[in-house]
């Protein structure tokens, strides 16, 4: 039998940084030890770079035109188009070629003289719009990004904002549940402050959130660049960046108010009810940005409310509708907004993740006196 | 020396705790016993600052108890409590570098601990795998991983068998003989007599009586003692007895001192003694009685 360690080595309780720093350390391994956040975390990147792939290879067979079958006397014209041609002596070649499906659309001389472009059983438009003389076109302002594009562009950040922040905001909420239902938070307490736990939690969980959605973001541009959609990838880099800047601070905010709704109950199955303004917030700015893009006085609010925030501002940066100093007072507002509910949250939690038993009443614990 | 002075809490209208006071001495083993309700886990929750007092104060040889201290102290929670998912040596681990130890001395520590409680096989274990003696057995060794300075433990031995109870008392004995204080509570009677060197007995969210236990057996037993001889009906008659007890041939009767003697002269002069004893009052007769006076006294403190 070993002896009972000694009394000598014991060493001075740590700052509340340095604990915090701990804290946020163990959150993290829990996680990332856990097979389930593997699973979750590969089938998410998958979807993406599924989507992104996908968009890209759909969009190539549906809407590249055909291979065309050319008589010689259109040559010139149908190389000049970029079009994947096969040479043919004459019309009645081309015809057999269209009919035995080896090309798609063929091109031969009319009766007029001019151009004819033929199709088996669908007149081939994409084709004829390719050989067709259009006058170019310009705009005034710089050309903005179509309505289909806005709508994905909305959707995309949209969607990753709301998975993120509802994922990780309820791994937060059932953590500081799990320990105050398992009273280990009655130890953990007796080792440090609950500010150091509550400031710890959080931050190891944003840090999980902010590696996630890099990832994300990364796999994004590979996913676009491996599908020469570079011409996309300039328009988003901006953006991309501003939008994990503007979650991270965001997702910050939502985080302390899971931390501390969670410490309002002692029981998982209480969970759902405190959290729900929560699952609100994240939900209702994701659907106005997505039905409220078009409409650019709405978007620009909202790109200011701190929770709509970290998706309103990047899909206005994306469409180049925000002047350069906005995403910056957008931000200060976000980051002020942060830093007050964070003081708040920390006080709700330090009030409450000790009292067991019922509910508690957030106005009872923000009264009481200290 | 740890002193709980007039601690005073109430839940709504439920007096919960009453003014109540006690020290906890270093170097002994102090056993808290109450009845179920009686307030021994409030006042422990309230020494160990995870509950607030109303009123009334806890010092450390003197000073007012601040968090920096409290966090030196080792607790075990009445509700167990330790992350299910997480293992056993992970967690002891994490408690130690809680408390200011690097990673590599805390598993150590952890490893150490887990092997004098019998532990070891199970280090890798997570918590919720475990057996229920193994959980107590895992939350005891989360008290004392970082080498507490105080030790607070609400039931230490519910759910153990009589060798793990062996075990865990050697290793609180240990930390008593360098020197810590040690505050259990238990509802093992027994075992508290067996092990404590003082008692606190609380009920109706009062200190009933508090001190070293040979002192509290002392006061509050009432001078019996037990006689064996050939016969014993004649003690009826002895004046400044009080036969409680008797048999053909046994007696229990109070007395005091100087009667007794008296009484054993006469007994042997009537024939062969076989025994004669002093009988020490048991904790739980003591507690009982403790227990019916403090009933008798206040009907309207629920238990």
């Amino acid at each position: 039998m070993t002896a009972v360690p000694s009394a000598a080595s014991a060493p001075a309780s740590p700052s509340t940084n340095r604990l915090a720093v701990l804290v946020a350390k163990r959150e993290i391994l829990a996680q990332v030890r856990s097979r389930s956040f593997w699973i979750s975390t590969g089938v998410l990147l998958a979807l993406v770079l599924g989507a992104i792939v996908g968009s890209s290879f759909f969009g190539d067979v549906l809407g590249k035109p055909p291979k065309v079958a050319a008589v010689p006397q259109v040559v010139e014209q149908v190389e000049a188009a970029r079009l994947d041609m096969v040479e043919v002596p004459d019309r009645a070649a081309a015809e057999q070629r269209l009919r035995d499906r080896s090309v798609g659309a063929a091109v031969v001389l009319g009766d007029d003289g001019g151009l004819l472009v033929l199709g088996l059983d669908s007149a081939p438009t994409t084709v004829a719009q390719l050989l067709a003389t259009v006058p170019p076109v310009g705009t005034l302002d710089p050309p903005r990004a179509d309505e289909g594009m806005r709508m994905f562009v909305a959707l995309a950040f949209g969607l990753v904002f709301m998975m993120a922040a509802a994922t990780y905001g309820m791994t937060i909420a059932q953590n500081t549940v799990t320990e105050k239902q398992t009273r280990v938070v009655e130890i953990l307490l007796s080792a440090v402050p609950a500010r150091a736990l509550f400031t710890g939690k959080i931050a190891g969980i944003s840090l999980l959130a902010l590696g996630q959605t890099t990832a994300l973001a990364v796999v994004s541009v590979v996913g676009l660049t491996a599908t020469d959609r570079g011409d996309l990838l300039d328009q988003l880099g901006a953006p991309v960046v501003w939008f994990v800047v503007f979650f991270i601070i965001g997702f910050v905010l939502l985080a302390s108010m899971f931390a501390a709704a969670a410490a309002l109950v002692s029981r998982q199955e209480d969970l759902s009810a405190v959290v729900q303004p929560m699952v609100w917030l994240i939900m209702l700015p994701y659907f106005a940005v997505l039905f409220f893009n078009g409409r650019p006085t709405v978007l620009t609010v909202l790109s200011y409310v701190p929770f709509s925030a970290p998706v309103g501002m990047p899909v206005r940066l994306f469409f180049g509708d925000a002047a350069v100093w906005e995403p910056l007072v957008s931000l200060a507002l976000l980051v002020l907004t942060a830093a007050v509910v964070v003081a708040v949250g920390a006080r709700v939690y330090q009030r409450s993740v000790l009292r067991m038993g019922t509910r508690v009443r957030l106005t009872e614990v923000l009264r009481a006196e200290r | 020396m740890i002193e709980l002075q007039g601690i005073t809490k109430r839940y709504g209208d439920l007096l919960a705790l009453d003014d109540i006071g006690f020290a906890v001495r270093p170097g002994r083993l102090t056993g808290f016993v109450g009845g179920n309700g009686a307030g021994k886990t409030t006042a422990m929750r309230i020494l160990m600052g995870v509950l607030r007092a109303d009123a009334g104060q806890v010092l450390l040889d003197g000073h007012r108890l601040d968090a920096a201290t409290r966090r030196r102290f080792g607790y075990m929670p009445e509700e167990r409590g330790l992350y299910p998912k997480m293992k056993v040596v992970d967690q002891l681990a994490y408690l130690a570098t809680l408390h200011g130890f690097d990673a590599a001395t805390g598993e150590r520590r952890a490893r150490d601990l887990l092997d004098r409680l019998s532990l070891a096989p199970r280090a890798a274990d997570p918590v919720d795998s475990l057996s229920l003696g193994n959980q107590q057995r895992a939350q005891i060794a989360a008290a004392l991983v970082h080498d507490p300075s105080v030790l607070v433990l609400d039931e230490p031995f519910s759910g153990l068998d009589p060798i793990a109870v062996d075990v865990v008392v050697s290793v609180l004995a240990e930390h008593a003989r360098r020197g810590v204080p040690v505050l259990f509570s238990s509802h093992q009677l027994d075992l508290v007599e067996r092990l404590c060197d003082d008692l606190v007995i609380i009920a109706g969210g009062k200190v009933q009586a508090a001190g070293a236990r040979d002192d509290l057996r002392a006061r509050f037993g009432t001078s019996r003692y037990e006689l064996v001889a050939s016969d014993a009906g004649w003690l009826r008659d002895e004046p400044g007895v009080e036969v409680v007890e008797l048999a053909a041939d046994q007696a229990v009767f109070a007395a005091d001192e100087a009667t007794a003697q008296r009484v054993l002269r006469a007994a042997l002069a009537r024939g062969p003694v076989h025994r004669f004893a002093y009988l020490t009052p048991s904790l739980a007769e003591i507690f009982r009685e403790l227990m019916a006076d403090s009933q008798a006294d206040s009907q309207e403190v629920p238990a």
